[in-house]
Order: C-alpha cells, then structure tokens, then sequence
C-alpha cells in the first residue's frame, strides 16, 4: 500500500501486468524511452525491455498492430497520446476491434486495451481536451471505462487486461496528478461493469465519472452544507453501463442529475436520462437534469472554463430537482 | 521495374519452374477448383441464393500461387476477392459460402486455419498481418503473415501505415498487391501515379517485386523468396501481382459503364488457367479427360457445401447478442428480452 497519484497507479498496473504475463506487451508513440506524454510508462521500457515498444505516430497503425497482436494470442496494451487524436484509429475500433468476435462468430477475438488520456481542464492545446467519450460508449463490442480515482485506475486497468473483451480504458487527464490516495500493492482488480456509490444520500443523485467526479464532489458538499442528502454515484464503466445501480438511486431519491464533461447531445448523460425514466419514471419528483459540456469545440485555456461544467452549475441543476 | 516471368502467355516456360509436373498438376487442379467455386458463386447470386458475391475469376494465379508458399500454420488476411487464397489455405468451401449467405459462421474456419474472415473495408486489414506476424516473433514462433489487397486499398492511408510499420520492425510480413486495374470504377492510373505499386517498396525500405499475376510459377517464386526471407528475420516483401479482374468489382456492378470489351479481351488471352494448361500439355501432363475429371469432382464438392451451408439452421432471433462479449453484460441482456417484443 503506498500513497499514489492516478498516473502512478496506472504505470503501477501496466508494471504488475507485464511483470505477471509475458502475453502483454505496451505500444504507442513514446511509450518507451520516454515513459509517455503523461509519464504513465515511466520506467517501464527499462523493466521490461521488448515488451514496451515505441511506435511511429500513427493510430491507425498502433490499434490495428495491436488487434493483430491480441489476435495471435498476445495481451497488447495500445496506448494514444490524446482523445483528440484517436479518430485516426476510430475506424480501426469500429471497423475491426469492436466486430471481430461477432464477424468470426467467437472463432476469432481480441482482447487488447486502447489507453486514451480525455477531457480537459488543464489548458492544453486544440485536440488535447476532447470528450468524446460518447461515441465508444455507442460502439458495440468494445467495452469503455474510465477511472475517477487512482485506487480504482489501477484496479479497472488490471481487469481491462484480463478482460477476453476490447476495452477502451480512457484516464481523465485533469485527475492524472491532481490527487493521490492509498492504492493496494501487487494485483488486484475492479470488476468492469459495476458502478460505485461514492456517498449515500437521500434527496438528489448525482451521477457522473472521470474527472467530473471531483465536481460533482464538491456540488455535493456545497448541497449537504445546505442540508441536502447526496447520493454520489461513480460510474466507472460507461459500456456496459451499470442500470442496476443508477436506477436504484433514482428510485431511493426521486432526483437525478447527470454530471459530463462531453458534448451535450446524445452524449451519455442523455443515456443515463432515458435509463431512468424507463425505469424509473414513477419515482421521479423532478425531470432528470443535465449538467454537461456544450455542442461546440472545446475551448482553449482562456475560455475553457466555461465550457467545463462548475461545481457551481452542478448545485444549480440540483436545486431546479429540488425545487419542484 | 521488370516484371518477372516465368510461363509465358502461350505457356512456355521462359524461367526456371519453381515446382515438378505433380505440383503443377495440383496447382492446376487448385485453378480450376476455384473457378468452379467462382462461377458457382455467381450463378447463386442471380438465383438469389447468396448476397452480392465478388468474382475473383482472372486472378487465380495471384491468390493460388501466393498462398502455395504457405506453411499451413502462417496466417492468412484477405478480402472478400480472395475466396481462392482462402480456400487454399483451408477455409471450407461451407464457410466461404456461408459468409456470402449472410451468416457469421462463415467467419469461423475450423480451428488451426489461420485465416481472418475476410476484410470487407478496404485496407484496414494490411496492418492486422503486421501485428500477427510482430505477435508470432515476440512469442518465438517462426509463423509468418501474408496479407492480400487490391491497387485500390493503397489509396488508404492504412496501406501506409502498414508498409511503415512492416518495415520499421522488420516484422515478418508478406504484402500481396494483386494490381486487378480496377477499384470499381477508378482505374489504377487514378489509384497512384507511381509507375508501379511495387516501387513504393523502395521508400519504406523494403524488398519491392513486379510480377506477372497470371503467371503462377511467377507468382509461387516471388512469394516463395518473400515468405523465406520474412520466416528468416529479413524483414518484409511487397509483391505487386499484374493481373485483371475479368468481371464486375461485385455482383451489383455493370463493368461496362467504364471500361472497354476489348481490354476485357485482351485480359483473358492472358489467362493464367489457360497458361498452366499449355504447359502441362506440353510436358505431358494435362488431357481434358483429367480437367473434366476436376471440374466435376469440385463441383460435387461445392454443391456439397452448399447444401451443408443451406441446410444450417439461421441463428435464432436472440443470438446476435451472443456474438458480442464473451458474457453479454447485463444492459445487452436487457435488450435481448426486449428484443422479445418483435412479434413472432
């Protein structure tokens, strides 16, 4: 047990995993020498010499090298250096990676995992902030998972590679060094698929993930400052996404408001919005709120704050739920 | 660049052959076996049997010749032109068929076959052969991968990535071009204006040829020396096979809106089929009693197939949900029962 950062968690996973299965194998764009953009592979070329392998700049390239890979029987780990520039590769996880165990009726599957830093918040260049995290959650055959926490990184990391399923693994870059908490030593794992009640509350849920969990956090001690009772849900996985635990909540609370960084049409908070009122509708006091990034560009440094929704507009939605 | 060579047009040899008169008689027998499966394949599409369906018919050379330098474990990537080179290398026949039926168990070759269902978007599967030849070194194995394509998937940006990886790691990869002339509609000449695709090998640095696609000595040498110095750790190959597809791109295309009944004449004067037959006779190895002979055993054999492929069961109404994760989670099995809302 050791106090990690997310980053440090995730290079703690990538280290466990390469050192328990010599299947495994990290590739990507200064991966290596480098130890990543975001340092996620420090050290790791050094450990693990062949296995960590640095590759020319092209996405198409890494994920579909890496598919073949997993095809031959070997446990690849793709990483792209940002959400923004995986759209090269989207036709490669779309066309191929996400199809494969259906196109070969499970003769054929492959079981890698694309790393893919996302969000924004920390006033990087054009394409470095995207969260377009809605458009894999939509992709059938890939499963998608973002981790809010170190803890939780390095366990959903550890089952990502184990998983006989592709898995899309995004890492909320504005988290990657923000926090750091207790994170076990060796190898363990967080079950994909299973959501995580953060806090239990009465009155309102908020639900969200990756780094806007952090916000959604402080709505929430903004709200119980004032007497509300929060039920903070982390999502964790956001395909296959957890009904179960959502639905729950809405129905305990009869309020739900869903927290993204993502655009805000058809994104996965309009997903968790149609999950509850199928199901439950009659619970409901209020109408599910929105809290979300807009339908535009994500803006540079200067104005990217009002583009990323405050803990401010969380405790807004919250209260209109309230309100009624 | 020179292109090599080996049986010439009126089928003398003009090289070294590269097999004895048995092998020949049985890349012979592989030829003509797959035309029967082509026009077979045709003849169901118009009787609505199987979906639009691609001919291959022409390119026999290409596909049998490449994958005749195959150890039966190396992998195997294809389109869904290269039917041949897929049977080849042990595809059923059934599952061939079965794929065109429009079932995902046509996907599914046995177990130990190492070839990918076929690619249906064009290009994006070159850089799948890299990575299971790249897998197959890392885990000590000497498998190689060969991957075929046509002139138009090097228009993709795919094609690119996989030469320049291939060649960056040296990976184990043998890169099969077979230069039909035609993606649809757009003809080579709008596909690059390179003089050949074969010297776009040059600038990855790594081993180009030019061979004659309709010459399957040419064919079996140029992918015989490709598959040895990949297996031996030097690297990968890019053959550019010259050959003509002499139908349509698919069953749902009219070849004649752009291009010409006399290229498509002059094409089939080069036939490989008809080339390995003048050889044969020539060395005493062919009589129409023996071709009749093959012809009518493939046929039984492919009707056989598909009966066998006719007479499986669809997949239930449910099973698509199946296919999609090793466990469906448990939102996909909330969907299978709405899916039981569809009557009947």
């Amino acid at each position: 047990m050791s106090e990690l950062n997310l980053a440090q968690a995730l290079n703690d996973a990538l280290d466990v995993a390469l050192a328990a299965d010599d299947r495994v194998v990290l590739l990507g764009e200064d991966v290596g020498v480098t130890g990543g953009v975001f340092r996620v592979t420090d050290g790791l070329h050094e450990r693990h010499g062949g296995r960590v392998i640095d590759t020319p700049v092209a996405e198409s390239g890494i994920v579909g090298a890496a598919f073949g890979m997993a095809i031959a029987g070997l446990r690849p780990v793709a990483e792209l250096q940002f959400l923004g520039f995986a759209y090269p590769a989207f036709d490669q996880i779309v066309s191929h990676v996400g199809r494969i165990r259906n196109r070969s009726n499970h003769r054929f599957t492959a079981p890698l995992v694309i790393r893919i830093p996302f969000g924004g918040g920390i006033g990087a260049a054009e394409h470095h902030s995207e969260s377009s995290e809605a458009i894999f959650a939509h992709t059938p055959g890939i499963k998608v998972v973002a981790p809010a926490t170190p803890a939780d990184a390095k366990g959903l990391l550890l089952s990502a590679i184990a998983d006989p399923d592709p898995v899309v693994f995004l890492e909320p870059i504005r988290v990657y060094r923000a926090i750091k908490e207790e994170v076990p030593a060796g190898h363990y794992t967080v079950p994909i698929g299973e959501a995580r009640v953060v806090r239990e509350g009465a009155d309102v849920t908020l639900v969200s993930y990756g780094a806007m969990l952090r916000d959604a956090g402080r709505a929430a001690d903004t709200l119980e400052a004032d007497g509300v009772s929060v039920e903070l849900i982390d999502l964790r996985t956001l395909s296959p996404m957890d009904h179960a635990t959502i639905v729950g909540s809405a129905r305990k609370t009869g309020r739900v408001v869903a927290v993204v960084e993502s655009h805000r049409s058809a994104s996965l908070a309009s997903e968790i919005a149609a999950v509850v009122q199928e199901q439950a509708l009659y619970s409901l006091l209020a109408p599910v709120e929105r809290v979300t990034g807009w339908d535009t560009v994500v803006p540079l440094k200067r104005t990217e704050h009002h583009y990323i929704p405050s803990p401010a507009r969380i405790v807004t939605a919250a209260r209109r739920t309230l309100a009624g | 660049m020179e292109v090599l060579r080996i049986l010439d047009v009126d089928g003398s040899l003009i090289g070294d052959s590269p097999v004895d008169l048995d092998e020949a008689r049985r890349l012979f027998a592989a030829m003509v076996t797959a035309r029967v499966y082509d026009r077979k394949g045709s003849a169901l599409q118009r009787q609505g049997r199987l979906a639009t369906y691609a001919q291959f018919e022409g390119q026999e050379a290409a596909q049998i010749g490449s994958v005749a330098a195959l150890r039966p474990d190396d992998w195997l990537v294809g389109t869904y032109r290269d039917a041949a080179a897929m049977w080849m290398h042990g595809y059923p026949w059934e599952a061939l068929l079965l794929g065109r039926m429009g079932d995902e168990r046509g996907g599914a070759p046995p177990a130990g076959v190492n070839v990918l269902p076929p690619s249906i978007t064009v290009g994006g599967h070159m850089i799948h052969a890299v990575g299971l030849g790249w897998a197959e070194r890392m885990k000590g194995s000497d498998r190689i991968a060969l991957t075929l394509f046509g002139d138009g998937a090097t228009s993709e940006g795919d094609f690119h990535e996989a030469m320049n990886f291939a060649a960056v790691y040296s990976t184990p990869t043998v890169f099969v071009c077979q230069n039909n002339g035609w993606a649809i509609s757009m003809s080579r000449g709008r596909q690059t204006a390179s003089e050949t695709i074969a010297q776009k090998a040059d600038a990855y640095g790594m081993a180009g040829v030019l061979v004659d696609g309709n010459d399957i000595f040419a064919v079996l040498t140029a992918a015989r020396t490709a598959v040895q110095r990949a297996r031996a750790g030097e690297g990968p190959t890019l053959i550019e096979a010259l050959t003509y597809r002499i139908g349509p791109h698919t069953t749902t295309d009219d070849a004649g809106r752009y291009r010409s009944d006399e290229d498509v004449d002059a094409w089939r004067k080069k036939d490989p089929i008809d080339r390995l037959r003048a050889h044969l006779r020539s060395a005493g190895g062919w009589d129409e009693a023996w071709e009749g002979a093959i012809e009518q055993s493939a046929s039984t054999e492919i009707e056989a197939a598909v009966a066998q492929a006719e007479g499986l069961e669809p997949f239930p109404a449910d099973a698509m949900f199946d296919r999609m994760y090793a466990k469906p989670p448990g939102s996909l099995e909330a969907q299978r029962r709405l899916q039981g809302d569809e009557p009947g």
